[in-house]
């Protein structure tokens, strides 16, 4: 079966959606924050400007901040996959906007929380608190990398805001770490400031992807979590889903192959991809690789967080035996944002250590590889040799 | 179920709904099953978000017990059952029941804890849950030969990327400060997290008071 046609994906039909921020189901939770702030009871991190305006699923406004962010960087992302981060930052620095990586952040630990609740609301408050507040002493703005973050950070927000005798207990935990208690203006998702951006990358793309297909994975805990809060775009899937990915895509000039089972997870679990793998592996390949491969044949899975990539990309390799239908490698949008706009596909998206065989998609995406893995060995030369401690941001714009 | 048994299950009941966000995930059940359609794990397990829903809604002991033994550890959190146009969130549920689980030991958190406590321990830790000296080839087979090439590259791979924060780090996902540390070691007392670990866990909780209390004392603080 073809692809989706790229134009059916983004022109807008009959069905228009009526987005009215006065009809939508939920209240503002970020107007509440505020009045805690204007009645003295912690202190919003508003976001820095310049700024972008973004759409949300009902229409409401979101800022996302163009630069001076810190990045809030992913457990699983670091751990396993250092590309996608390094992408991200990456991407910044082509933009010429300054961002912080800090070392006095922890993750959300929200992993764990969906894994196996060995904590509970008090200390989940308390830890995105902590890393706020370090933002916040910082003088950055937190840019969340992971989906799940993003999403927990959401709900954490709801408690937060609507619970006062938790909010008395978190203040009381902030004051003995001597942090005062702070909550960004915004959650912000590095996907959504990849999506606000995505004409200016497009812009210095220097690799052709019209020949690429892609298929869009959105995260769960992006989009189902507080979903009044995520990006919709009207000229993306007649905005009936969300924009982010897709909208960067298509902004380079990719096509982007739907399939039927996009609105399913990825099968990551959170406690099942590192004890039960057998249930992750076979419902990524079957009900997501397969599927795609069946409905939309995609030369890259796309997708905007830690567990998908990691899910989607390593339960490929076991089940071939099994004749199941695999093959297409899975990386970022930011990563593929790089590789389009010429980052050195190791130093930079560090696409070796993904699983999937990722050398067609570079080929097709014109991308001389293996000079670059030559040009990468010989970093690793230096390292052993002791000629260089590691790799730094010099050696990759100048080297 | 005998009475004794009805009164264990009737507080683990009272517990859960004692949880503010219960009552925003639970609002009656239509019996739609658009949940049951929307949910990873009901395809591959014995499970269903709409019978979690339902026995909430009718508080049957019998049914909470069943789940909270059996069903609540397949649940994958994706949160695609919130499509309920209730606006149920059976996931949300589970996070609760798990939680009143972990709390008071109950069996299934015990058991739900084999093989993953060294994850406990890494995240409680350094505040990352995963770090690139788990790509063991014994412990991810299935991951296929890339696994083999992180480990024997480690050293050298770690080095080799240029975000500073990740330099040489093998034993966390980033390079987090002692102080960090040693705050989010803090959260995990003065929340009770610690009290919770101990008994679901007690090889991490030692570990950890090993790890950190005498830096504790060194900072002055108790």
């Amino acid at each position: 079966m073809n692809p989706v046609r790229t134009e059916d994906l983004v022109v807008s039909r009959n069905r228009r959606h009526h987005r009215d921020p006065a009809l939508a189901p939920t209240t503002d939770i970020r107007e509440e924050l505020l009045e805690l702030e204007h009645k003295g009871e912690l202190i919003v991190h508003r976001v820095p400007d310049p700024h972008v305006l973004v759409g949300t699923k009902y229409g409401r406004q979101k800022k996302i901040p163009m630069g001076n962010v810190w990045h809030h960087k992913s457990c699983g992302q670091c751990g396993h996959i250092p590309g996608y981060p390094t992408s991200i930052i990456w991407l910044h620095k082509m933009l010429g906007l300054d961002s912080y990586d800090p070392t006095n952040q922890t993750s959300c630990t929200g992993w764990n929380y969906y894994a196996s609740a060995t904590s509970n609301s008090l200390a989940q408050v308390s830890v995105a608190c902590r890393n706020f507040a370090a933002a916040y002493k910082d003088g950055f703005y937190p840019l969340i990398h992971c989906g799940t973050s993003f999403g927990h950070y959401k709900d954490v927000r709801e408690e937060l805001v609507t619970q006062p005798e938790l909010r008395r207990e978190v203040r009381k935990v902030m004051e003995k770490l001597g942090y005062p208690l702070v909550f960004p203006e915004e959650i912000v998702h590095y996907s959504e400031w990849v999506y606000a951006v995505r004409n200016k990358l497009a812009a210095l793309k220097v690799h052709d992807v019209s020949g690429i297909t892609a298929c869009v994975h959105p995260a769960c805990h992006y989009h189902k979590l507080i979903p009044e809060d995520v990006v919709y775009d009207d000229e993306i899937y007649n905005g009936e889903r969300t924009a982010v990915i897709t909208g960067l895509a298509l902004a380079f000039g990719a096509k982007v192959g739907d399939y039927s089972t996009w609105y399913d997870c990825c099968g990551f679990g959170f406690r099942h991809i590192l004890v039960s793998r057998d249930f992750t592996r076979s419902f990524a390949a079957r009900r997501k690789i397969e599927v795609m491969i069946n409905e939309a044949n995609p030369d890259v899975v796309l997708a905007q967080d830690t567990g998908c990539v990691t899910s989607l990309d390593k339960s490929q390799f076991a089940v071939k035996p099994h004749g199941v239908k695999v093959g297409v490698p899975v990386i970022s949008d930011a990563q593929f944002a790089a590789l389009a706009m010429g980052a050195h596909p190791f130093r930079v998206v560090q696409i070796h250590w993904h699983a999937t065989d990722w050398r067609p998609l570079l080929e097709k995406m014109g991308i001389d590889w293996q000079s670059a893995w030559e040009e990468f060995q010989e970093d690793l030369e230096r390292i052993k040799r002791g000629e260089i401690k590691h790799l730094e941001w010099g050696d990759v714009f100048n080297g | 179920m005998d009475e004794s048994e009805k009164k264990v299950w009737a507080e683990v009941l009272a517990e859960a709904k004692r949880d503010p966000r219960w009552h925003h995930s639970l609002h009656g059940c239509f019996e739609c099953g658009v949940c049951v359609g929307s949910c990873p794990s009901a395809r591959y397990y014995d499970y269903s978000p709409r019978r979690i829903a339902q026995a909430m809604a009718r508080e049957d002991l019998n049914l909470l017990k069943e789940i909270v033994e059996e069903d609540i550890w397949n649940c994958s959190q994706c949160y695609a059952c919130t499509r309920c146009p209730r606006g149920n969130s059976p996931g949300g549920l589970v996070i609760i029941l798990r939680e009143v689980a972990v709390k008071h030991a109950l069996p299934s958190a015990v058991e739900a804890m084999t093989g993953y406590t060294r994850v406990i321990y890494k995240v409680m830790t350094t505040g990352t849950q995963v770090s690139s000296d788990m790509l063991q080839v014994d412990a991810f087979p299935d991951w296929g030969p890339q696994v083999a090439d992180t480990s024997k590259h480690l050293d050298e791979w770690r080095q080799a990327i240029p975000t500073a924060s990740l330099w040489g780090t093998k034993s966390s996902a980033w390079n987090v400060d002692q102080k960090t540390r040693l705050e989010l070691y803090r959260i995990w007392q003065m929340t009770g997290v610690m009290d919770w670990v101990k008994p679901v866990a007690p090889s991490v909780a030692a570990l950890l008071e090993e790890e950190f209390e005498e830096a504790l004392e060194e900072e002055g603080e108790e």
